[in-house]
């Protein structure tokens, strides 16, 4: 169905997958590394400094007034999490000009700045221009306190730190606030070059393209400096089990209580159970036609949502919701009677068939983007196990409620982290 | 059936209107796995007082009543909706926005059955006491869920800033207080004015057969019959051009001040080519100001005043239009002291010719890109289409606009007496 060619070159692995369904052309550059205290601050920040200027657009002014040229080509970065490994995505779009009356060639100049974004940042005296790090550690800050404000994504990050306290996943895909005054250009430059040199680069390209140009373009722009890449995945993705259920209820001025609930699932990516946990997922909490949300939001009305997600890497559950500070105890009893429904393998064959059959259209909705696209093919990079749309397609058809309840065996609640009001009932 | 072709952007759209007065639109679009279709209705939250159906006095309905309709057309007699859709596969939703509501599914199989369900769904209705009452602990949590949240209360905040009598200021799904008076007969009353055929258009895009799909919702329609329809009469605000009043400064319990400052635009037209050029040019002008290759938004940024939140956007609907610029900011104040003084004192005189060509690649560009979502294609196409413009004129109107259209823009716009503050910042601990 994808048509993905994979070429090792110049040390990077690049991803051609040429289809002519979309109006544009997407780069996509990604570098993979382990999470680490160390270094996740210096990670959160170096994207950002590598996207204010090149050596030959040396500012941002400069830079975006190029991009506006190259009839708007978007850039833009992020930083994100997968099991124990932090990666830098760098992403470039650009309009095929097959559809514009200028024939520019914008894709290959788009290959041409990617590079430059990556190995030829705009210097001063050897090291990154201390006015752009000043700049971007100053937007780093408000990137990470703006979390704070936003009481879905805050609850989201307390129940992570709560959870998993002393693994490298409690960390912060943007870096912690405390660490980032203390960074200076010099480190951050040289943190920059150790990158290069040690992290697991990949670079998807998607659109109207053949390989060969791709490859050509990417040999005649990109040289990486002598490469001894860490193995991949070298950290076994840790996890910790508990004896005693963690509660732990926080205080703010707020109206409506966020209830999250973090689950071991003890299955990841990796394994062949990641099908019924998918499923697993689904019948539970992931859609509409879920036990929670039909249970919590349609039948008992307590909330206008509620649903459950994976960590497919780190094997986590997380279920999300918002509710009334009054109603914790009442939803929290809902949730738990969800969670025995699905151990005791109370599941009907109708909610089975449902549930393969939006997970079918969910992926085959993913892959229509050209983001999700590569988000979904990236998986095969971050574990250790490669599987095509096809397997994932059939392996999520032939899972039977066996193994959706020996799968919902292996679940473990771990940490009920509750946000509510100052005067929130308990 | 009508065919029309757009060769440079290599497209082809179907059009048909049924013989009860739906708009029917089709675009192919192959390499697609998935299919995704809008039923909407010309209706949303700025409709709240109108003559009802078969009725001859206007009459004020409770606000948020729209968008909850919105959430009761999903539920049957026999049950959810969306379980419907889910058992074929699709994901199902909808929204009310100011001026429509939307019914929409996407799938990857099973299009012709879904496509059954969605225009079943929409055109019968079922309320009942029982449900509504229901409903109202549920969009509750919602409103609450929308009261702390700093982005919305900022957005809504500049629009009540803006507007002294438009519908437009009251939110969406209205309060805990105004959907307490929502009755089943009120929704029927709503219902039966607002969701006639004639009220409503069908888009579907996607890896589709247009002459199966267009027969299928042929023989659908004949099937039902409706009564004549009658025009909606709405009852039309009148709204001066001035704001309602400077600054509004909301405290919440937030860590970082959050600074918009809109900008009312005195009158809009309400259909046509015309409306199209005006809400281009007006972007245009936003991005020639605001954009990240703009010296003003180099500046803000090296003073520290704004971050990546930074936003600007003009939306016109059909009796109103407004722009808005801002975000996260340090310093609330000086942030909007510094974009007024940015619209105060803009003249056209500074503007070449080839910074605006480089404005309008980008908006190409930037449409283009858009193209390549379906969900973008149908919602985007309604918006225009009710507002009697086509969304496949946007790169030949860009193409076209000039520096004296954009003087105009910032002529009628950018004074002092149209220009409103929302302030969210941090609340002082007690």
């Amino acid at each position: 169905m994808i048509n993905e060619k994979i070429t090792a070159i110049e040390n990077i692995n690049v991803h051609t997958i040429p289809t002519n369904k979309y109006k544009t052309n997407t780069l996509v550059w990604k570098m993979k590394a382990p999470l680490a205290n160390e270094t996740v601050t210096l990670r959160a920040l170096l994207p950002y400094v590598l996207q204010s200027g090149t050596a030959e657009h040396p500012s941002v002014k400069q830079l975006r007034t190029y991009l506006d040229e190259l009839y708007g080509a978007t850039l833009n970065v992020d930083l994100a999490k997968k099991g124990e490994s932090h990666i830098i995505t760098i992403r470039i779009d650009v309009a095929n000009e097959v559809f514009l009356q200028e024939k520019m060639p914008l894709l290959r100049n788009a290959v041409k700045l990617l590079s430059d974004i990556v190995l030829r940042p705009a210097l001063q005296d050897g090291r990154f221009v201390e006015r752009i790090v000043e700049q971007e550690k100053r937007a780093l800050k408000q990137r990470i306190q703006a979390v704070y404000d936003d009481k879905i994504r805050y609850a989201n990050l307390r129940l992570i730190q709560e959870m998993c306290k002393g693994e490298p996943y409690a960390l912060h895909a943007n870096g912690e606030l405390d660490d980032v005054d203390r960074i200076a250009a010099e480190e951050l430059f040289q943190y920059y070059q150790k990158t290069l040199q040690e992290d697991e680069i990949d670079l998807y390209v998607i659109g109207d393209v053949q390989e060969e140009t791709v490859l050509e373009a990417v040999a005649s722009h990109f040289s990486l400096p002598n490469r001894t890449v860490r193995a991949s995945t070298e950290e076994m993705v840790s996890s910790k089990t508990r004896d005693k259920v963690n509660e732990v209820i926080e205080k703010q001025d707020i109206k409506q209580g966020k209830l999250n609930i973090g689950y071991r699932t003890n299955v990841t990516y990796e394994d062949d159970d990641y099908y019924a946990l998918q499923m697993f997922n689904g019948i539970f909490g992931g859609f509409s036609h879920s036990k929670l949300f039909m249970n919590v939001r349609e039948k008992a009305s307590l909330a206008y949502y509620a649903a459950s997600r994976l960590e497919s890497h780190k094997g986590l559950l997380i279920v999300t919701s918002g509710i009334e500070p009054a109603n914790y105890q009442k939803a929290l009893q809902i949730i738990e009677k969800q969670m025995e429904a699905m151990k005791n393998g109370d599941i009907t064959d109708e909610e089975i068939a449902q549930t393969k059959a939006v997970i079918r259209n969910q992926l085959l909705e993913t892959i229509d983007t050209p983001r999700g696209l590569v988000e979904v093919l990236y998986h095969n990079v971050v574990a250790k196990r490669k599987r095509s749309i096809e397997e994932w397609l059939s392996g999520t058809d032939r899972v039977s409620r066996e193994e959706i309840m020996r799968v919902a065996g292996k679940v473990k609640l771990d940490t009920i982290y509750f946000l509510t009001g100052m005067e929130g009932a308990e | 059936m009508e065919k029309i072709v757009y060769e440079q952007l290599q497209e082809q759209l179907f059009y048909e209107k049924m013989e009860n007065g739906l708009d029917v639109y089709i675009l192919p679009k192959k390499g697609f796995y998935k299919t995704y279709a809008t039923f909407t209705a010309k209706y949303g939250s700025v409709d709240n007082q109108f003559v009802p159906f078969g009725k001859t006095e206007m009459k004020r309905v409770p606000d948020g009543i729209a968008h909850f309709l919105e959430h009761k057309l999903f539920e049957k007699e026999d049950g959810d909706v969306f379980q419907q859709f889910s058992k074929q596969g699709a994901s199902a939703n909808a929204f009310t926005s100011f001026t429509r509501t939307a019914y929409l599914f996407s799938s990857t199989a099973n299009v012709e059955g879904n496509l059954e369900t969605l225009i079943d769904f929409v055109q019968s209705p079922y309320f009942s006491e029982q449900t509504v009452e229901k409903e109202k602990g549920i969009i509750g949590q919602e409103i609450r869920m929308y009261d702390d949240n700093p982005d919305w209360r900022v957005y809504f905040g500049a629009i009540e800033s803006m507007y002294q009598n438009h519908p437009v200021k009251i939110d969406i799904a209205g309060t805990v207080e105004s959907i307490s008076h929502i009755t089943k007969e009120l929704l029927y009353e709503c219902y039966e004015t607002f969701y006639h055929p004639s009220n409503m258009l069908l888009f579907i895009v996607g890896p589709v057969d247009e002459q199966k799909i267009m027969q299928q919702i042929r023989d659908n329609q004949a099937k039902k019959s409706f009564p004549k329809a009658s025009e909606i009469q709405r009852f039309v605000y009148d709204e001066p051009k001035e704001r309602a009043e400077a600054k509004k400064v909301i405290p919440m319990h937030v860590q970082t001040s959050k600074c918009i400052v809109g900008i009312k635009a005195p009158m809009v037209r309400p259909a046509g080519k015309e409306k199209l050029v005006h809400e281009l040019a007006f972007n245009v002008l936003l991005d020639y100001l605001f954009g990240k290759s703009s010296p003003h938004y180099e500046r803000l940024y090296e003073l520290g005043l704004i971050d990546e939140t930074f936003m600007y956007d003009y939306t016109e609907e059909r009796e109103f239009g407004f722009a808005m610029v801002g975000g996260d900011t340090s310093d609330p104040d000086r942030l909007s002291e510094e974009i007024k003084q940015i619209l105060l004192s803009f003249t056209s005189d500074s503007v070449t010719e080839a910074q605006l060509e480089r404005v309008k690649k980008k908006k190409i560009g930037a449409f283009l890109r858009s193209l390549n979502s379906p969900e973008y294609i149908a919602n985007q196409f309604t918006r225009y289409a009710f507002n009697e413009v086509s969304l496949f004129d946007v790169i030949p109107v860009l193409q076209t606009l000039t520096i004296e259209q954009i003087d105009q823009i910032a002529k009628q716009c950018f004074r002092e007496s149209q220009i409103a503050v929302c302030q969210v910042v941090p609340k002082e601990r007690k």
